[in-house]
């Protein structure tokens, strides 16, 4: 399910494709009690879903009057002037950044080939990899970090970049295969057939008319993990070891002796620029659309 | 899943593998090979206390000490995790609902808008819901402008007058951070109900009540069902929100494993722990699982 339901969320603005069924069920009806009920419920879930954004970008231009960057004190400019200062939280956001880049790259091919080989093909063994792909989804974080730390441990392995990699690689590629498997569900694969018989070569056939129905598929499955492990503490702090720390493994480990508000600044900053990349296409869908 | 439908699946004798074998290649080295170790080391013993070092002696009795030892971390996961789940539903089922068919042309970008908070960090959304619960956040400022705090208390939302350090936040904490993953697939099973189910209903003189209990709601069961699993385990498997939302007495069986593997390196113990814990998730999965039909749970 979270196949479908989040990366479909996630592309939700670029993608949702017209409902044919989509007038409103009861519009002959008169606007009832329960509708406005309905409506107020739901602008209350959004304020509160909402309400903790506010206080991360309020909190970004607050002066704070010790280590602690959680009581309003006042007005300032001057975190968003200096959003590196603090030198060790950079330093761990390019990691984080180095990590998500990778694993997003690797999973998302080899997710993306699992998800073509379980919706392309039939063959033996499809129900045992099926559950393969879905059990990392039904495992507790706590359990994947725990036992790869098992792993890694007996193995004598250097706790570290590499390590972190892996296990990030590991929890997002069943997120890509089945976002991408639910993206080409139901797809026409006899245009492959047609190009080929046209006389296209195989490559040339997958360059032209396999990827680009794909593409959407892929693209959210890629920025979902790299959401997803741009975000991730739990299975890190099992594998990172002490030399390589993550942006949330930092944020987390000095929660109690500090929160500086460049913290603040860094989270508004990724939370503008997502909504912004959103915005953006959400309105080349629009303009394409119209065209 | 569709696939039954697709008469253009093909039969694939080399090709499906070629391209599978990469990623369950990974998923067998760092998934299915780590659970065999953790297993193994979860009936080892340890023969000195101070080393980090174990010994495979096959004690089964390793997984009922741990439960001994940390039945009230266990219960208080699945406890949180099942309360968290519930609200979940409570919260996110009318808004599912909402945007499944009163949202009209603003749907699309309400929906757009679950995901943004998706866009921070889980860590620094639950530092902010510590900045408003605060003894000198916004959320006690109202409670108190309004001199409600006794009204809060008997509700049981704060808990002497605080809001923040008590169970009641971690709960909310957990509530708050997972139902994203209740609204979604609960929306996309209500979206696929074809509304001329309803007018019929509707039309055969039903009341509009008695249409959403015997139409809609169990059509949207699946999506219930599948929230249910997407918000129970990762809710009782999390410690970040009792950690930075709780006080002592609302440890969950996160920080135990964490604490055992990383800080007290009693690998057998929490090894132990970690697995058993897998154990009943896995097992109240299967249970589901059963219930639904393995279909609905990967599609």
């Amino acid at each position: 399910m979270t196949a479908t339901a989040a990366p479909d969320a996630a592309t939700g603005p670029v993608a949702a494709p017209p409902r044919p069924h989509g007038t409103p069920v009861h519009r002959r009806d008169r606007r009832t009690l329960r509708s406005h009920l309905l409506g107020g419920w739901a602008t209350l879930v959004y304020l509160w879903l909402f309400a903790p954004l506010l206080v991360i970008v309020a909190f970004s231009f607050n002066e704070p009057a010790g280590k602690f960057n959680t009581a309003w004190r006042r007005f300032t400019f001057d975190n968003w002037l200096h959003p590196f200062r603090k030198a060790d939280y950079t330093a761990a956001l390019v990691t984080s950044l180095k990590v998500a880049a990778l694993a997003c790259v690797v999973a998302t091919i080899f997710g993306g080939l699992m998800a073509l080989a379980l919706s392309r093909y039939e063959f033996r063994g499809k129900a045992l990899v099926s559950i393969i792909v879905v059990l990392p989804l039904t495992t507790p974080e706590i359990v994947m970090g725990s036992s790869l730390f098992t792993l890694f441990f007996g193995q004598n392995l250097d706790f570290g970049f590499t390590t972190v990699v892996i296990a990030h690689i590991l929890f997002c590629v069943s997120f890509v295969a089945l976002t991408v498997q639910a993206r080409v569900r139901g797809f026409d694969w006899t245009l492959e057939d047609a190009a080929l018989d046209l006389g296209s070569s195989p490559w040339r056939t997958f360059r032209t008319v396999t990827f680009p129905l794909i593409l959407p598929g892929i693209g959210a499955a890629a920025l979902l993990s790299f959401a997803l492990s741009i975000d991730d503490y739990i299975i890190s702090s099992f594998v990172a070891g002490d030399g390589t720390t993550t942006f949330p493994m930092r944020i987390f480990n000095a929660n109690r002796t500090e929160i500086p508000p460049q913290v603040h600044v860094i989270a508004s900053a990724i939370l503008l620029a997502a909504v912004g990349l959103m915005a953006l296409g959400a309105w080349r869908t629009l303009k394409r659309l119209r065209a | 899943m569709a696939d039954k439908a697709n008469t253009s699946l093909r039969k694939g004798r080399f090709a499906p593998y070629g391209l599978l074998s990469p990623g369950v290649l990974w998923l067998v080295l760092f998934f299915l090979v780590p659970m065999w170790t953790l297993l193994r080391i979860a009936v080892s013993t340890k023969p000195n206390a101070y080393l980090p070092e174990y010994d495979l002696t096959w004690r089964w009795a390793n997984f009922s000490d741990a439960v001994d030892r940390f039945q009230p971390e266990l219960v208080r996961s699945f406890g949180y995790a099942a309360t968290a789940t519930v609200l979940c539903i409570l919260i996110g089922y009318p808004l599912a609902y909402f945007l499944a068919f009163r949202a009209g042309r603003w749907r699309t970008l309400l929906l757009g808008l679950i995901m943004v908070p998706f866009f921070t960090s889980f860590l620094i959304r639950t530092i902010a819901w510590q900045t408003i619960l605060s003894s000198d956040g916004p959320a006690l400022w109202v409670v108190d402008t309004f001199h409600l705090s006794g009204v809060f208390d008997a509700l049981g939302l704060t808990t002497n007058g605080a809001f923040l350090n008590t169970p009641q936040a971690v709960i909310g904490g957990l509530t708050y951070n997972f139902v994203p993953f209740m609204i979604l697939p609960i929306y996309v099973s209500l979206e696929k109900i074809d509304v001329r189910l309803v007018d019929a209903a509707r039309d055969l003189y039903s009341a509009p009540s008695a249409a959403f209990r015997k139409v809609v709601l169990p059509l949207s069961l699946p999506g219930v069902f599948a929230g249910t699993l997407l918000t129970f385990i990762p809710a009782a498997g999390d410690y970040i929100n009792a950690e930075l939302l709780g006080n002592v007495r609302t440890g969950m069986i996160g920080s135990q494993v964490a604490k055992l593997f990383l800080r007290e390196s009693n690998y057998p113990e929490a090894a132990a722990l970690s697995f058993i814990f897998m154990a009943i998730i896995t097992a109240g999965v299967l249970v589901y699982a059963r219930l639904l039909g393995t279909e609905e749970l990967s599609a």
